[in-house]
């Protein structure tokens, strides 16, 4: 079960850095979601994976690493306010520049590009 | 009286002249040279003692963990500087109230030369390296503003400039090499560092503390091939050149070796290095003196060869040439800033330095004349005066030196050939300023300056003489002790007497006399053969060399820092996957040992769902609203895993933040563009491809090896004290409220910044509305769902008392403060979503600012409170109650904290959400109205 946690854990990662490094702003967002993802599951999992044993005192004893799983709640709660941070800044950046690059304009290396194919700018 | 008044008393002293320059030009010269004056006489004091051989310390702990301690200390050699520094000095105060006109800003001036002064008893009384170099850039600085003095003249920016530039490339080198030397040495004590010469030597990093070294002293002293700048610094005020480029600030590159000299010198290295550098320098400088036309320039190019010459006996392997060394610093100091003077009095009564146009001032100005002429006499070398001893000494040290093996014969030749120019230029400066005719259109009629100028030179002049014809009564005591502070003790035996005899020194004074008697007669000619050279200047071709240099680094930057993003994050993800890498390629197995959990058709099923979420998320995301519900879809799978494995708390967050993220997400699309074009090349497209799956491969990678080794973890601790000492059986949430309970605060403080952070954005967004989505439908305009609505409505109760549940047991069983807030937030946006913004506006009328606000007080307050029982911060306590028809129950400080907690993320979350829908409604045109 490890291999394929992992394995997910690893697909995460790379979708999330490849919608990172695209050019336009909400798929970045896209792309720092999909990493928080893969980053809480990842910190998540160095508790090691456990069934049936929540980090809830009771007589059987066995128990779950709650350190692990209470770093990635405060994680998840921040996370969601760093992408509503990143969001709210596309949309201002958007609302300033008039475009929604990550750079604010659209770089020369696209604009030739467009003029490759045809297109006009 | 302690060593640190002597430097420190200039250093008020740079106030003076601030403060007294209103009084008058004679108030504020007379109340600069308090000061300085005083700490002559300090100076002086320890003379006794310091001339007896003693060394007197001074030492102030400051960072003495870091090597860094306040110390002094005065010997030999740094009674010999201080007594150059402060006398050359005072004489400097008194000729520059002559020297600039009363347009200059005389306070400023001496400011500024104080500052100078201070610097250089710095350097000469250190007895910390650290702080030696300290005083060594503040000689850079304050020569750099001296200068610039007259900074409207385009000439002295540049001079100044270039010589900031090149001292200061010289002084970190020389900073690189001084911490290179403490560390090999293991102390920044001076001390320390004179008695370590055998280790230093016999490391194998002494050639680059020897290099690194040389170049700050080599740089400072204008040495071959760094001697460029000084004849521009000549821009500078005469009274500057007088002091800084005669007597101190080229001396402190040789006060640097001499100081060093027992340490680094000894090894063929320093021999060839310093004395062929020296060598060069003393020649280049005497050839060149002789072709400069301007007076100063004359003299700028001899100073450069005169330090060559020390330079050169440095680096000659006999004591005795050490002891030459150090009395030419003497000497040259005496004669060259007596010229100095000399020049700028010749300059200021008949506003020319030009050689061409100067002739016959012997007429006008005879008591200057005759001052200079011995001055510029004992500068070529001419018995009965100081230059003449020094220079003999030289020639002796030439012959019995072994320094290039069988080749050793061309340094004396070089060496007298080197005293022909000297010579020649000389001859050039008495003749060609004092006699050669009349003066040709000079801008004023040259006189005599008044009484009083001409007093500084007629004591450094006196000095010459006393010194020349008196050597033992006048310095051998100051040249012995300045002498064994160089060689470590050790003094040969010298004489100082004026003749030796008929000897080969002798004969090489009397050819250089005569070569340069010639070399002037016939100089017409070789001032032809000069003229052929094209006359380089070296200001431009400086600036050329900078200017590349800068362009250089601009593309450099424009390369690294592009303001693109994508390069950034590409270069971040390159190096965080090298850093990744590089340790996993030497990890062997990647399975460790731990019994592994058996795979069921669950979490099969699980793991389908997410990857195809994901890459449809990938393959999607141009299409966004497509992308957004795939990555809703990688959410929810998220939130399972966590239920699964045992984190019902993370699953419970997971799924209320995934709530909340994708309504902010859909909010967010109604402001951005719906698609978007295919913009990224093939080209790139692969590479990201490839940079993310290695990416995503090593973490997995590590992630499947972490996960696959037993843990070393650091629970236990917390699941045996949750319930004893934190009153809870949820071990997570006891975690966040109790024992983590500063995290948390910090992370509440973190989601209120950043929830206020956006309200400021937001607030002045001036957004367009788009009036139909991007096939050209029209926004629909119905009402909202009846149906809708009334559930919802309905519903509010019910949801705000699940999470008042979820909230009250979050101690004992999954939930607490975060889930309880998130909740909460959801059920409100409901309210939101279902009856739109100018509903819910009028019913909820709470703040959420203050609702931020009074969370995080709440939570601090809660952790303050320990206080009054004398705990430490944050610590908790708790309780068991018995009420009659609740039943037992317990209270605990923790649940106040986590009410901190839930009303921060309450108040976050509905910040951000109810201002960015409040945007999309008509809410919003009265905010963009005003």
């Amino acid at each position: 079960m490890e291999a394929v946690y992992a394995f997910c854990v690893g697909l995460l990662t790379a979708c999330g850095v490849f919608l990172t490094l695209r050019g336009r702003t909400f798929s970045v967002v896209i792309g720092i979601t999909l990493l928080s993802y893969a980053v809480n599951l990842f910190l998540f999992s160095s508790g090691r994976l456990k069934l049936a044993a929540a980090a809830v005192l009771n007589s059987t004893g066995d128990y779950t690493d709650p350190l692990p799983q209470a770093l990635v709640l405060t994680a998840i709660v921040i996370g969601f306010a760093m992408t509503a941070f990143v969001v709210i800044l596309a949309m201002r950046g958007r609302a300033d520049l008039g475009n929604d690059h990550v750079d604010g304009r659209i770089p020369s290396e696209e604009s030739a590009l467009h003029r490759h194919r045809g297109y006009k700018s | 009286m302690s060593l640190i008044w002597i430097p420190l008393l200039p250093l008020l002293g740079t106030l003076v002249p601030l403060l007294t320059s209103r009084f008058g030009r004679n108030v504020c010269a007379f109340s600069v040279a308090v000061l300085p004056s005083v700490s002559m006489v300090l100076a002086l004091l320890t003379a006794p003692s310091v001339l007896q051989g003693e060394t007197i310390q001074y030492h102030a702990k400051w960072l003495s963990s870091l090597g860094l301690d306040i110390a002094f200390r005065m010997d030999g050699l740094s009674l010999l500087f201080c007594g150059l520094i402060l006398g050359i000095g005072l004489l400097v105060i008194l000729y520059a109230r002559y020297y600039l006109s009363s347009n200059d800003s005389i306070g400023r001036f001496y400011a500024y030369l104080i500052l100078f002064m201070t610097a250089m008893l710095g350097i000469v009384l250190s007895n910390n390296v650290i702080q030696l170099w300290m005083f060594w850039e503040l000689t850079s600085i304050s020569s750099f503003l001296l200068i610039s003095f007259w900074s409207h003249k385009s000439d002295a920016r540049k001079g100044a400039r270039m010589a900031l530039t090149v001292t200061g490339a010289g002084g970190l080198a020389l900073l690189a090499g001084l911490l290179l030397m403490g560390h090999l040495v293991g102390s920044y004590n001076l001390d320390d560092i004179l008695n370590s010469g055998d280790l230093l030597r016999d490391h194998q990093a002494y050639p680059f503390v020897l290099f690194l070294v040389l170049l700050g002293a080599f740089t400072k002293s204008a040495q071959f091939p760094f001697q460029f700048w000084l004849p521009h610094a000549m821009a500078a005020p005469t009274p500057v050149s007088a002091y800084l480029h005669s007597a101190t600030m080229v001396k402190a590159g040789i006060f640097l070796m001499a100081r060093f000299y027992p340490v680094l010198s000894g090894t063929e290295l320093w021999f060839i290095v310093v004395s062929m550098t020296g060598l060069a320098t003393l020649l280049f400088g005497a050839y060149m003196a002789l072709f400069k036309h301007d007076l100063k320039g004359l003299l700028a190019y001899s100073t450069i060869s005169h330090l060559g010459l020390i330079t050169l006996l440095f680096g000659m392997n006999t004591q005795l040439a050490a002891v030459a060394a150090v009395f030419h610093i003497i000497n040259h100091a005496t004669f060259k800033a007596s010229l100095f003077m000399a020049a700028g009095i010749i300059d200021h009564e008949s506003g020319s330095r030009d050689m061409r146009k100067l002739n016959g001032l012997w007429k006008y100005m005879p008591h200057t004349a005759a001052l200079a002429m011995v001055a510029a006499l004992s500068m070529a070398g001419v018995p009965l005066l100081n230059g003449f001893l020094s220079k003999e000494m030289f020639f002796a040290e030439t012959l019995d030196q072994d320094t290039l093996g069988s080749l050793s014969w061309m340094i004396p030749v070089l060496a007298t050939i080197g005293g022909v120019f000297s010579v020649a230029y000389s001859l050039r400066f008495i003749h060609d300023v004092f006699f050669n005719g009349e003066p040709i259109d000079l801008p004023k009629t040259p006189k005599e300056p008044p009484r009083y100028v001409k007093i500084p030179v007629e004591i450094l002049v006196g000095l010459c003489l006393l010194v020349g014809i008196f050597p033992t009564y006048i310095v051998s005591g100051i040249l012995a002790a300045a002498s064994s502070a160089v060689l470590n003790g050790e003094l040969p035996e010298y004489s100082l007497a004026i003749w030796h005899g008929v000897n080969l020194p002798l004969l090489m004074s009397c050819l250089a006399m005569a070569g340069g008697l010639i070399v002037y007669y016939n100089r017409r000619h070789l001032f032809q053969f000069q003229a052929q050279f094209e006359d380089q200047d070296a200001k431009f071709i400086f600036e050329r060399w900078v200017q590349r240099l800068v362009n250089r680094c601009a593309q450099f930057i424009e390369y690294i820092d592009n303001s693109s993003l994508q390069r950034y994050i590409v270069i971040m993800m390159v190096m965080a996957l090298i850093f990744m890498a590089g340790p996993l390629l030497d990890l062997k197995h990647t399975e460790g040992a731990r019994q592994l959990l058996e795979l069921n058709g669950v979490v099969l099923t699980g793991a389908v769902l997410l990857s195809m979420g994901a890459v449809a998320t990938v393959i999607w995301h141009r299409d966004r609203l497509m992308a957004l519900l795939m990555l809703s879809v990688v959410g929810l799978v998220v939130a399972i895993a966590f239920a699964y494995f045992s984190a019902p708390d993370l699953a419970l967050t997971q799924l209320a933040v995934e709530i909340v993220t994708i309504i902010l997400l859909l909010l967010a699309l109604f402001f951005l563009p719906q698609k978007l074009p295919k913009e990224s090349s093939p080209k790139r497209i692969t590479r990201d491809i490839a940079i993310a799956l290695l990416i995503g491969g090593v973490v997995g990678t590590i992630n499947f090896a972490i996960m696959t080794r037993a843990p070393d973890t650091i629970s236990n601790y917390y699941l045996e004290n949750s319930k004893t000492g934190g009153g809870g059986d949820n071990v997570v949430n006891v975690i966040l409220v109790d024992f983590r309970g500063f995290d948390t605060l910090g992370e509440i403080t973190v989601l209120g910044i950043a929830a206020l952070g956006i309200f400021k954005l937001i607030a002045a967004m001036r957004l367009y509305m788009p009036s139909s989505d991007e096939t050209g439908r029209t926004w629909s305009l119905d009402r909202r769902p009846l149906i809708l609505s009334v559930i919802s409505q309905s519903l509010l109760p019910l949801a705000l008392l699940v999470s008042a549940y979820i909230f009250l047991r979050g101690h004992n069983a999954p939930g607490g403060g975060f889930i309880a807030g998130l909740i909460t937030s959801v059920a409100i946006i409901q309210q939101y979503i279902a009856n739109g913004v100018e509903w819910v506006k009028p019913r909820i009328t709470m703040s959420y600012q203050w609702m931020i606000a009074g969370g995080i007080l709440i939570a601090g307050l809660t952790g303050g409170g320990s206080w009054m029982f004398d705990r430490p911060f944050l610590t908790s306590w708790f309780d068991h109650f018995h009420l009659p028809i609740v039943g037992d129950f317990e209270l605990a400080s923790a649940i106040l904290f986590d009410l901190g907690v839930y009303l921060t993320v309450v108040g976050a979350t509905m910040l951000i959400l109810a201002n960015l829908g409040q945007l999309t409604t008509s809410e919003r045109i009265p905010s963009e109205q005003h």
